[in-house]
């Protein structure tokens, strides 16, 4: 049974593969970049394996540790990444639960996640080449950290999910996740003053502590035996082993749970009357306006984005703190907001079909579909603007920045209106994961991205040259950007609305055809 | 004097997709003012059929005249005849039951009061009233169906398309689903429905077509249809593949 279920791991992994073409390009290069960050590890590993034991010591265990939270943490949040071998699938078959339990560990190592993870442990044991007593000691560490990782995650996800499965908490731990990662880079640099190196630091309390807990205790075993630290040594092994031990009862547990009782969603979610659409004008274009704009509060996919644009200009503030990167944040947060658009259709996904069979004029589409945009994107725009010229303490820049904002957003939801009449690919539907991109999605939306980022740039560049005059000093120059802005937007957006419309006449229903292919 | 033009007409409807032919030819004339039936087994082309009587998509070859009107080259007035219920497609889920019916008759440039009025009329003819309020993406599936034949009759279409509109809906919904659908033909609209289920067909409709890879097997009203035979064995006959029910002999546990 625990082969079965192992090849069936194998199985469902070569039929992905020969859906299409894409798929394949996407795991190759998933693969390599994978492989490139375990040489690149490993390479660190070997440099660090010719240093001083404190600094070998401190890399295994806080690396490690490191490592198993990542396993522990990501899948809570992330759940579109591996769902084909979902305990809750195998259900109705009477598999012995042990069984069950080895055959699914087995098979989530045999990933590109778990295998890239398993020769990394091993490779750590490169760290200890200088004491050969400590290699057998690294060899159970690494085991042990794998099944640690492995187990663990499962079994933090199984007894998560029950709160996880409720949409609100999900979408709102994202956040949680998403925001500090964002933030992490430059508060880091902010907190590390110049000149500071490992070797001055003293993490030395960090990693007492880590190595007695579940995260760090298998990675300790090669350092304690290296030093000849039995007792230690003995005590981490035990933290270990309880550890796995634990995972593995916990994980039985939740199995034994889900496969009786299936965790279902049961809250459910009202909002009174007829919200926006009892606002809007009563036209097809108001319709379309009232859905989107709805859409991009209720839908986390768009809700994210507006989340996460405000904290761009902490991250260029902190990033360089009284200088000028600052003032990039208006206009970069209208171009992103403004591009957000061209996924709209792929976005809507077979949702399309109500547009495609209702007698809708492709520019009531592209107008409602902007305007919507427009309205979330302005308030950001004008909200960035004063708040980025505050931060870098020349409010003389405020026209020029709204100005700029103002223009980059017009030509960015222009030039989206004709790209998502075109174009549609994979993405991430409403539910998966915000992590999990979907295989197959790479190249259409590569090309359509560079494609479209550079035609934004050329129309845009009249009202980018004015500002980065203004910001070099002529103030004159930001009060041409605060006219040529939204002129020049306006102007873009209408002539990609027109031309886009007059596609989406055309080729609505090859849309929705591809739509409907991707499901 | 009645419409006497036929509700929907196809011509040589083809589709292919990739190496496989889904559709091969198709012909039809839908009489206004039917109760059109559609059945044919699993991958015989049925949901491809529709959607490409529907504007939803494009075909090969082959016509397709809505009331008179050619779909394909006049999609916009086309389509304002038309009601359309899909099968195996999304919805604009994260809108309540009300906004999303709401929003269909808007897209149908219905003025507010009247798309407001018929969306409360058909919430309560479909049994959502309790759930006009709750997000779509919260439905079950068969409360999924029936917000969308809302969405399919707010603009008071002339002619329906259905594709599987009883699946997964309760005995109770789908008799008050056939109740409406049986008063809309009376008052002069024309119905197609696509289902497996023969005896559903039977009773509900007055013209069927059977399809099978691609093609027409037979079509006209039910009598002419199924020749005096039940529908489900006139079915199998023009569809054959029965296997028998050998075969299986460790089946019957008694035996082991």
């Amino acid at each position: 049974m625990v082969a079965h279920l192992v090849r069936l791991k194998l199985i469902l992994t070569a039929n992905g593969l020969r859906r299409n073409a894409w798929v394949v390009v996407g795991f190759v290069v998933g693969s390599l970049y994978g492989l490139g960050v375990l040489v690149g590890c490993l390479a660190a590993l070997g440099y660090v394996s010719t240093q001083a034991f404190e600094l070998r010591e401190m890399t295994g265990v806080l690396a490690g540790a490191g490592l198993v939270l990542l396993w522990w943490v990501v899948p809570l949040v992330a759940f579109g990444l591996d769902a084909t071998m979902d305990p809750a699938r195998f259900a109705p078959f009477p598999i012995p639960r042990p069984q069950l339990l080895v055959g699914l560990t087995l098979a989530g190592l045999l990933g590109v996640p778990g295998v890239l993870t398993l020769l990394g442990a091993l490779g750590s044991t490169v760290l200890w080449w200088h004491e050969p007593r400590a290699i057998p000691a690294a060899l159970l560490g690494a085991l042990l950290a794998v099944l640690t990782c492995l187990l663990g995650s499962r079994a933090l996800a199984g007894a998560l999910a029950r709160v996880v499965v409720r949409r609100r908490v999900r979408e709102a731990g994202v956040a949680l996740v998403l925001v500090p990662l964002v933030l992490a880079g430059p508060i880091l640099t902010r907190l590390v003053p110049a000149g500071y190196s490992l070797k001055d630091a003293d993490v030395t309390p960090l990693l007492r502590v880590v190595a007695w807990t579940p995260l760090g205790a298998a990675w300790s075993l090669a350092p304690d035996v290296a030093e000849g630290r039995w007792g230690q040594a003995a005590g981490r092994l035990l933290v270990a082993l309880a550890t796995v031990a634990a995972a593995a009862l916990a994980w039985d547990r939740s199995l034994r749970r889900a496969l009786v009782e299936p965790v279902r969603e049961t809250t459910k979610r009202r909002d009174r009357g007829l919200g926006l659409f009892g606002r809007v004008p009563a036209t097809p274009l108001g319709a379309v306006y009232a859905r989107c704009l709805t859409y991009w509060v209720r839908d986390p996919r768009y809700a994210l984005a507006v989340v996460l644009v405000p904290v761009l200009p902490i991250v260029f503030a902190l990033a360089d703190p009284g200088g000028r990167l600052v003032v990039v944040a208006a206009p970069l947060s209208g171009f992103l907001m403004g591009w957000a658009i061209a996924a709209d259709v792929a976005y809507d996904g077979t949702a399309f079909w109500l547009h495609v069979a209702s007698p809708l004029r492709g520019l009531a589409d592209r107008w409602g579909r902007a305007l919507a945009a427009a309205s979330v994107t302005v308030v950001v725009v004008l909200t960035l603007s004063v708040v980025s010229a505050m931060l870098s303490h020349r409010l003389t820049l405020l026209p020029a920045l709204v100005g700029c904002g103002l223009g980059m957003a017009g030509c960015a939801l222009g030039v989206a209106s004709v790209a998502s009449a075109l174009v549609v690919y994979p993405v991430r539907q409403p539910g998966d994961s915000p992590f999990s991109i979907r295989q197959g999605a790479t190249l259409p939306a590569f090309l359509t991205q560079i494609g479209g980022w550079a035609l934004v740039a050329a129309f845009s560049s009249p009202v980018t040259v004015l500002t980065s005059l203004a910001v070099a000093g002529h103030p004159a120059a930001g009060w041409a950007a605060l006219v040529v802005g939204p002129v020049l937007g306006g102007g873009v957006l209408a002539l990609g609305a027109w031309l886009g419309g007059r596609l989406l006449d055309r080729t609505g229903p090859d849309l929705l055809r591809r739509l409907l292919a991707m499901t | 004097m009645p419409d006497v033009a036929p509700a929907l007409v196809l011509r040589g409807l083809w589709r292919r997709f990739g190496a496989k032919t889904a559709v091969a030819g198709i012909d039809l004339d839908v009489p206004a003012g039917s109760f059109y039936g559609l059945v044919g087994p699993n991958g015989a082309g049925k949901t491809t059929t529709l959607l490409m009587a529907t504007g939803l998509l494009r075909p090969d070859a082959g016509q397709v005249w809505v009331g008179g009107v050619d779909l394909w080259a006049d999609p916009v007035r086309g389509k304002a005849l038309l009601g359309v219920l899909p099968d195996g497609v999304k919805l604009f889920d994260r809108l309540t039951g009300a906004q999303l019916v709401t929003y269909a008759g808007l897209l149908h440039g219905l003025d507010r009061p009247t798309a407001t009025r018929r969306a409360d009329d058909l919430l309560a003819a479909v049994d959502l009233v309790a759930d006009r309020d709750t997000l779509v993406v919260d439905y079950s599936a068969g409360m999924a169906k029936k917000v969308s034949l809302a969405c399919a009759l707010v603009h008071a279409p002339r002619l329906l398309v259905l594709d599987e509109p009883f699946e997964a809906v309760d005995p109770i919904s789908a008799a008050n689903i056939r109740d409406i659908l049986a008063d809309y033909v009376r008052g002069g609209g024309t119905v197609i429905v696509s289902s497996h289920v023969m005896d559903l067909v039977q009773r509900m409709c007055d013209h069927v077509a059977v399809i099978a890879a691609g093609h027409v097997l037979a079509a006209g009203t039910l009598d002419e249809v199924r020749a005096g035979a039940t529908l489900e064995d006139r079915f199998v006959e023009l569809v054959g593949g029965r296997t028998g029910g050998e075969g299986l002999a460790w089946l019957r546990t008694s035996s082991a």
